[in-house]
This record gives structure tokens, sequence and C-alpha cells, in this order.
């Protein structure tokens, strides 16, 4: 499995969830979990993803959710979970 | 499962203070490439820089692309030329064609600096080591990304004087050379006592002969993460205080461990060390000072320093080799004046003068670290100053090192840029009084007595 954690931060707006969802709907790209809150007026999301299934490079899966961000005016990161796990987890 | 807390902790690390991994370095070996041709041994190692590092850049940039973390620097370190030249090179010119070597392979791989142009003559030096550091001003002129590096002492030897008073020299012919840039040939001329093998970084970074033929070593950072952690417990006592520290010197180390992790396989070449040292940088909030600062002190410089910074050091060490396996190099909090704000800020306001900073480095590595002082300070009183800081890193059988730029044509309270990473600095007053007598005696200092321990 390649876990993923896509993280979307920005001003809260219709329709965020449901552009990322189907882009990785659309890219085979499985959601194992969601979870969101809102940080002073600030939508605060994170997903943590399976990419093994997609044929798109890595590379190319970053930017193209960067572009979507940048589209409906919030900032979408795609990393890889070990720097996570890494960090928190002994 | 990781939670949106841990997740959102990580990138603000990254995003609002600084976190990045500094360097990764490739430890390059040149023993093979050695040839009594000169022609031949340049070619040799060209072919071989090349090939090995030719995946160096596009390695750390993906990895950089799939963490989300920034890797500030890739670098290269070579063996000692001293060694590599010692057949080929007969005068002082036949090296610099090494070091042209050096920065030309440097930007065929797109590194920002190799270092390895070096001498190790803790002893005594050999014929071709004392060409090689009669040749460092030239070549460091005339080369862009090549470092440059001289061991004078160590525990075990002592120190040599007679490198230590001809390093005074080359330190001053060095500034003359780069006159032009603020003597900026010096920001890349370290002067080591017990210098490490395996330190990723520059300036003084090389590839020891212990070590193998190609090998990774990663340098982290985050002096703005460790600021904005210790924030957190503004007030309370050093036991909160400590493990605060320590809890972050571990986050930062995993993230590096990580990334060698990826560097080493992905490049097939094996991981060395993780080197924790917490490197500033000139921008805000990346800052050495800021934390000594946060600590409790007004000012870096004021009474308490070097207590505070012992501290730091220690507990950054505690926290990061629960981190990784691995851990040397040099390992400990940096203090180079110009690379850090708030250390800049000090030497301006007359906080933190050049004695103060030598106290500093018995309790930190490295040493008396981008220092720019007056353009006029005599040679021998520079070998005075390394001889100095040499003396404390032998005796406490640590690395100590110096990097001092006496910038030609100017004088205190005046500045010297050196731009980019390397900052800008204050120039700081410097001791006056005559120690030539000293410098000039011929020699070593025999190693202390508790370097006796077989």
């Amino acid at each position: 499995m390649k876990k993923c954690i896509i993280t979307v931060v920005g001003k809260d707006t219709v329709g965020i969830i449901a552009k990322v969802c189907t882009y990785l709907a659309d890219n085979s790209i499985n959601i194992l979990d969601i979870s969101q809150t809102i940080v002073q007026g600030y939508f605060n999301m994170m997903m943590i993803t399976d990419m093994s299934a997609t044929e798109k490079e890595f590379g190319t899966v970053f930017e193209e959710l960067e572009a979507i961000g940048e589209e409906i005016g919030v900032t979408i990161r795609c990393q890889r979970a070990e720097i996570f796990e890494k960090m928190h987890r002994l | 499962m990781i939670n949106i807390y841990e997740v959102t902790e990580t990138n603000q690390m990254i995003s609002q203070e600084n976190l990045d991994v500094r360097t990764i370095t490739l430890g390059i070996s040149l023993m093979d490439c050695i040839d009594s041709d000169l022609n031949k041994l340049n070619e040799n190692i060209y072919n071989k820089i090349t090939s090995i590092a030719k995946d160096l850049v596009s390695t750390g940039q993906a990895i950089e692309h799939e963490f989300g973390i920034p890797i500030v620097n890739k670098r290269i370190s070579v063996t000692p030329i001293s060694l590599i030249g010692a057949a080929a090179c007969k005068t002082s010119e036949d090296f610099v064609t090494i070091a042209k070597t050096l920065d030309r392979a440097a930007h065929t791989v797109g590194v920002n600096f190799i270092g390895g142009y070096s001498a190790l003559v803790s002893k005594a030096m050999t014929k071709s080591e004392e060409l090689l550091i009669r040749s460092i001003p030239q070549a460091l002129a005339e080369t862009e990304r090549v470092c440059s590096s001289v061991n004078v002492g160590s525990t075990k030897t002592g120190i040599n004087m007679d490198a230590v008073k001809l390093c005074g020299e080359i330190i001053k012919d060095t500034a003359e050379a780069t006159k032009d840039r603020d003597s900026l040939g010096c920001a890349k001329l370290v002067i080591f006592c017990n210098a490490p093998d395996d330190n990723p970084f520059m300036a003084g970074a090389f590839l020891g002969v212990t070590e193998g033929d190609a090998v990774i070593n990663v340098g982290v950072s985050g002096p703005g993460v460790v600021k904005h952690a210790i924030e957190q417990v503004r007030g309370q006592g050093f036991e909160e205080l400590c493990e605060t520290i320590k809890k972050t010197a571990f986050k930062i180390t995993r993230v590096g461990q990580l990334v060698a992790g990826e560097a080493s396989k992905r490049m097939n070449i094996p991981f060395g060390i993780i080197d924790l040292s917490l490197a500033p940088t000139p921008a805000i909030g990346d800052s050495i000072a800021e934390i000594l600062e946060e600590i409790g002190l007004e000012r870096v410089g004021a009474p308490g320093t070097t207590a505070a910074l012992a501290m730091l050091n220690d507990q950054v060490k505690k926290g990061g080799v629960m981190a990784s396996s691995y851990v040397g190099g040099l390992s400990g909090a940096f203090i180079p004046v110009s690379e850090d704000q708030g250390m800049i800020d000090a030497v301006t306001v007359g906080a933190l003068s050049l004695e103060k900073l030598e106290a500093m480095t018995c309790v930190c590595s490295v040493g008396l670290d981008m220092i720019a002082i007056p353009g006029k300070t005599k040679a021998t009183t520079i070998s005075g100053i390394i001889a100095d800081e040499m003396a404390i890193g032998m005796v406490n059988q640590k690395t100590t090192a110096v990097r001092l730029i006496p910038v030609i044509g100017k004088d205190v309270g005046e500045i010297a840029e050196f731009g980019g990473l390397l900052g800008y600095a204050p120039i700081i007053p410097v001791n006056e009084f005559d120690c030539s007598a000293f410098v000039n005696r011929k020699g070593r200092i025999p190693a202390p007595i508790h370097s006796f321990k077989n």
C-alpha cells in the first residue's frame, strides 16, 4: 500500500471535498479515512489515501492536486505518510 | 493511525517554522583516482564524481516533492585532496588544477558546494600537504563551489603550530585574493581541531580515509521549530524546558533519518550518519540566538549564554540519538555569526564579543564560525585566535573550528556582505595585543595528558 496524506487548508467554501474526491475517484485513489475541523474560520481537512492503484506518478498527482487547490482558493498538499509516521510514532 | 493534529503540527513546522533537511551530502572516495600523471588524475576525478553523483540532485528533489519537506542543499564531499594529488602535484598550481576539476564536476552534477580540498596535518605536514595549503588562496579565488579545510590539531597528536602559523597567513592571503567580494574566499575555508571524517556540513566537509567508496550523510536543521516549541513552556522550570527540546530534537531527527534512508535506497549508496546540528540561516525565525533569547537572555552574549547553550546542545543530542542509530559529524548547535540574524543583531548592539563567542565554542559545535574581523588584522593574530580555538578542542576532546573572514578594506562598524545562505556580518573588534613571538615558535604543542588512555 502506498499511503499518502492529503491536507486541505483554506477558507471554507462549498464543494471542496467534492472536488478533491472527484479527482481521487477519477484516478483510482482510495480514501481510507477523512477528518476535518474548522479552526478560526479556516477549513482544515486531512485524508488518508492509498495510491497503489493509480497509474499516475506521485509527482503528477501532487502537482494536479496543487492545481485544483489554486483553482478553488485553498492550499492542497499531498505527502507520503511516512514523514508523519516517522515523526510522531516510535 | 496518524491524526489531523499530528499532520497539522508537522506541516506547520515545515511551512512556518523553517523545518528542513539542511543537506544531503554524498561522500565520494577518490582513492582509486590517484595517478602520477596530473591530466589523468584530473580526468579520473571528474569521471568518478560525475558518474556517482549524477542522480544526487534529482533524487533529492524527488524526495522533497513526495514528502513535502524541503532539502535545502545537495552537496559532495571527497577524500582530502592533499592525499589524492600527492603523486601528481609538484607545485601549488598543480593542486589548483584539481580544485578547478572539482568545481567543474560540481557544476555538472548541480551541487552548490563540494568539500574536501583539504589537508590533515595535525602532527606534521608532508611536502604535498604544504603545497595544497599554500594553493588554497588561489584555489578559492578561482573556483566558485570548492570548499577547503585544514585539520591542524587533535587530542591524540597535539597542535601543529607550524600549520597554525601557516594557516593564519593563508586566511589573510585568501582574503586578499577575494577582496573584491568582501573576502568571500575565507567563508569557504575552515581550520579544524579533531575534524570528523563524516561531517556533512560545509565548508568543513570531507570524506575521511576510514570511510567507504561512497556514503550518504545527512544534516538536519530546525532552530525555528525548537524556538516555537519552547515558547509553549515560557516561565516553566528547566525540567519542562529540557523535555520540550529533547522531544522536538527527536522529531526533527526522525525526518532526517527518513530522508537519509530514502536517498540511500534510491541511489543504492550506503547511509552513513545523521548530523544532529541545529543549523541556522539568516532567515527570521531560523536562529540559534533566538532560541537562547527565548530561554531567557535579553541578548546572546549576556551572562548565562554559555550555560544556556550547553544545555541546548546537550538536549538536542539526547533527543537526536534516540531518533537515529547512527549519529555523527558535528552534532550540536552551530553558532555562526553571519548566518544567524539573532547573532548579527547581538554583535551590532555590542552584546556579543569575540571572546564570548570563544567561550561559547567550549560547549557547542563547532567553533568561531563566519565571523568578520577587520581586514587589517595581522596574520599572526589570526594564528593566535586559531591556536586558542584548537586548544579548546584538543583539551576538551571535541571538534572545534575557525572560519574567520578578515574583510580587506573594512574595519569595525562596517558590514561585510556574503550573500545567500552565508548572510552578512558586522565586523567585530579583535584584541590587538601582539602574539607573534608565540606563534613564530617552531614545532607543535604536545598532546594533553588525558589523551594517554591506552
